[in-house]
């Protein structure tokens, strides 16, 4: 018994030892809200190896859009810490909820590349440690048997998928997360960023999808959506993963983040050895992708003691500077930190970068427009009414959305 | 009770009443009076992984000031109650206008997020409260006649989908519709039809959550006429039996208007809940096709990332309003009654 708990102690000391990147030891309180995936899971593991004598708690939860703002508006704030991304940080930034870090990162943050700061005026408002966005996966075996190639817009995702369903092999060939709301308006903004729209006149909050790329967008969409699980809109990221999974999917639309699932041992061997990954289509004749990237990074609390802010960047630069993080967790996630070298699971995001995607629009009026379309081009798909009606809707709803705000 | 002993017995509960949901109601309805002060933004320079832009944010200097001095936001009167997002009176009547038929009209009008959502809420209230009262009251005479020794696990399998949580309960069924579940293939099978989906056509959608509504709250009609039905007087319906009155016509003559005053309280109570219906939406993700009152309030608090507190209170105020107006016949029908017996 003495010797187990002997060797025991020794591993944990010897991983402390081991572990690298800078860990200064905090004190404090520490506690971080964070998304629920298998990266952020591993990346706030390897910050609490740096908790020292601080009081380290998370909270990983798929809802946690909905906790941040009032959790962060309290004082002091539930949260020390918030993992966010470029759509998450808008409404911290909004509610001004998130402090600057310049003199922490000068004091703590040597392993941290430039590049991995977020600045927003000239003053540091997170730190990113990887990227991500949404691109193609396709069945090897199923393309191949039919003699298809692997597409490279969304126009040939379409003639595949009608090719695929002609052959009888698989009733709904293709798959991406269109559940009615969030999810559904960002398949809408990466399509129209696809056609090359923008989302407002410019320099103003005016809204400006109601034009024939916007018209295009949902064509689109309708397209792929007929060629989907009927249940469509009410599909999200998981329930697509499932579908993959069960065999009954070849093409799909999927964040790069999910990869690591998808190809790990768990359910079919040969689904998952015909599983590969390319990256985002572009549609219309455009050079972009219709996708866009996104970061995760760590952001501070405003509303938190400086003492608790110092321990908790502290901790989470330790993961954002760690190299063995990036090599151990390299087919989780595509890591922006130094001494991270892509694998095979990380070409979607390679891929989109390479071809010029832009970052998803990162705006104080953005999430009215995304909530706008979420519910508004609904009744398009279904066949209610045409795509210029839904486009004036959006319109309209957002309007209305961003006088009550203040926007307009 | 006199008077003065049924205020000192009354007080605690209504000073809770007052604190606990007077108070945050005069809340909710000061709020929905105002909105957001006009957002001052400037240009900056933003840099992230993927290259550096100019854009917009919020300037919180500038922003702060205009907060500290009128922290409830800018006066907006009935602004919000009447935006296109609320009962949008501006849109409908251009509509009224621009229209060449009535049923055009309705079709615009019921495009218009508030009137969707009271369109199913009422066609939810509409079918589900009346189907639960009866469904409630046959259940409750069958057991009621049923022999003793197996009427206890009747009863508890009974209120088993009232036990149920209401969101496990919809998901349950949620999975089971879908087109891949064993409900929603051996549909599909039995239809003959590849592309038949329970949940993308709205109609569809609309009678699975009624059909859940009912299912759902059924056994709490069931559990308080079954409670009534014990106390209706045996001698009356023994009586009525020697006279050769049939099952039918001791029910309709004797049981009914003995339970009556519970019926109405059942009714009360369940046109309550089935407006403020909700759970069901978010556990058939039926979003996209079935919007309550409820749904939007949830909308604008948590699934914009920018919440809209002005949207929500208003859409509250007039949910009570609504379930003011609902409740109003019965109300003043019970009142009268009141009056009479007096």
């Amino acid at each position: 018994m003495r010797k187990i708990l002997l060797t025991l102690l020794f591993v944990l000391f010897g991983t402390t030892a081991y572990a690298d990147g800078h860990c200064s030891k905090p004190s404090g309180s520490i506690n971080i809200l964070a998304n629920d995936f298998p990266a952020l899971r591993t990346f706030v593991e390897t910050a609490k190896g740096c908790k020292g004598s601080a009081d380290f708690k998370v909270t990983h939860s798929s809802e946690h859009n909905k906790i941040a703002v009032p959790a962060l508006t309290a004082n002091p704030s539930e949260f020390s810490a918030r993992i966010a991304a470029n759509s998450s940080i808008v409404p911290l930034m909004n509610q001004d909820l998130i402090r600057p870090m310049d003199d922490l990162v000068k004091k703590y943050g040597k392993g941290i590349q430039d590049s991995q700061l977020i600045t927003i005026d000239g003053k540091v408002m997170a730190v990113a440690f990887m990227a991500n966005t949404q691109h193609l996966y396709y069945r090897e075996d199923v393309l191949k048997e039919l003699g298809i190639p692997v597409p490279k817009t969304y126009e040939e995702v379409v003639a595949a998928s009608e090719k695929i369903r002609a052959s009888g092999k698989m009733q709904h060939p293709y798959a991406a997360a269109y559940k009615a709301g969030w999810n559904l308006a960002e398949e809408f903004v990466n399509m129209f960023i696809g056609h090359g729209g923008e989302f407002f006149k410019a320099g103003t909050a005016e809204p400006n999808i109601n034009n024939a790329k916007g018209v295009a967008t949902l064509n689109m969409l309708k397209k792929l959506a007929s060629l989907s699980n009927p249940d469509y809109l009410t599909h999200d990221s998981e329930a697509i993963k499932v579908e993959w999974e069960s065999g009954k999917v070849a093409l799909m639309t999927l964040w790069a983040s999910r990869s690591g699932t998808l190809l790990d041992d768990e359910g079919d061997a040969k689904i998952t050895a015909a599983t590969k990954l390319t990256g985002p289509a572009t549609v219309g004749g455009g050079s972009i992708p219709a996708a866009t990237l996104w970061w995760d990074g760590f952001t501070l609390a405003k509303n938190r003691s400086d003492s608790d802010a110092e321990a908790t960047f502290i901790a989470l630069a330790h993961a954002a500077s760690n190299k063995k993080m990036v090599a151990d967790a390299a087919d989780q996630a595509v890591w922006l930190v130094e001494g991270f070298v892509p694998g095979p699971k990380s070409i979607g995001v390679i891929e989109a970068v390479k071809m010029g995607a832009k970052p998803y629009p990162m705006l104080p009026q953005m999430g009215l427009m995304h909530g706008a379309l979420g519910s508004e081009i609904v009744e398009f798909l279904q066949g209610k009414e045409s795509a210029e009606q839904a486009l004036k809707d959006v319109e309209a709803a957002y309007i209305s959305k961003a006088k009550e705000q203040g926007f307009l | 009770m006199p008077n003065k002993t049924f205020f000192w017995f009354f007080l605690p509960t209504g000073l809770a009443m007052i604190l606990f949901i007077g108070l945050p109601i005069i809340s909710t309805g000061i709020q929905s009076f105002y909105a957001q002060h006009d957002q001052i933004v400037k240009e900056v320079k933003k840099c992230d992984p993927f290259g550096c832009t100019v854009s917009i944010v919020v300037d919180q200097e500038a922003t702060s000031i205009l907060r500290d001095e009128k922290p409830l936001g800018k006066f907006n009167g009935f602004g919000t109650y009447i935006d296109r997002n609320h009962l949008a009176i501006e849109q409908i009547s251009d509509f009224w206008k621009e229209t060449d038929s009535f049923g055009e009209f309705i079709n615009q009008v019921t495009n218009l997020p508030f009137y969707k959502a009271l369109l199913f809420t009422l066609t939810y209230c509409l079918f589900v409260t009346p189907n639960v009262l009866l469904l409630g009251f046959i259940i409750a005479l069958s057991l009621n006649a049923i022999s003793r020794k197996i009427r206890g696990p009747l009863i508890f399998g009974t209120i088993l989908p009232m036990i149920v949580t209401p969101l496990v309960g919809s998901l349950v069924l949620f999975w089971m519709i879908d087109a891949e579940g064993i409900i929603g293939a051996n549909l599909q099978l039995m239809m003959e039809d590849p592309y038949l989906s329970l949940k993308s056509s709205r109609t569809l959608t609309w009678i699975t959550i009624i059909i859940y509504g009912i299912w759902h709250h059924s056994p709490f009609a069931f559990v308080v006429f079954y409670a009534a039905l014990q106390t209706v007087p045996q001698e009356p319906v023994e009586a009525a039996i020697i006279d050769g009155a049939s099952r039918y016509q001791r029910i309709r003559h004797i049981v009914l208007p003995h339970i009556y005053p519970v019926v109405t309280f059942v009714a009360l109570i369940s046109l309550m809940d089935n407006f403020r219906v909700f759970e069901p939406i978010i556990g058939f993700s039926a979003e996209g096709s079935a919007q309550s009152l409820s749904w939007l309030i949830y909308d604008n608090l948590v699934n914009e990332e920018v919440i809209l507190f002005g949207s929500a209170a208003a859409t509250s105020m007039m949910t009570i309003v609504g379930i003011a107006i609902l409740l109003a016949p019965v109300l003043i029908r019970t009142w009268k009654e009141f009056r009479t017996a007096r």
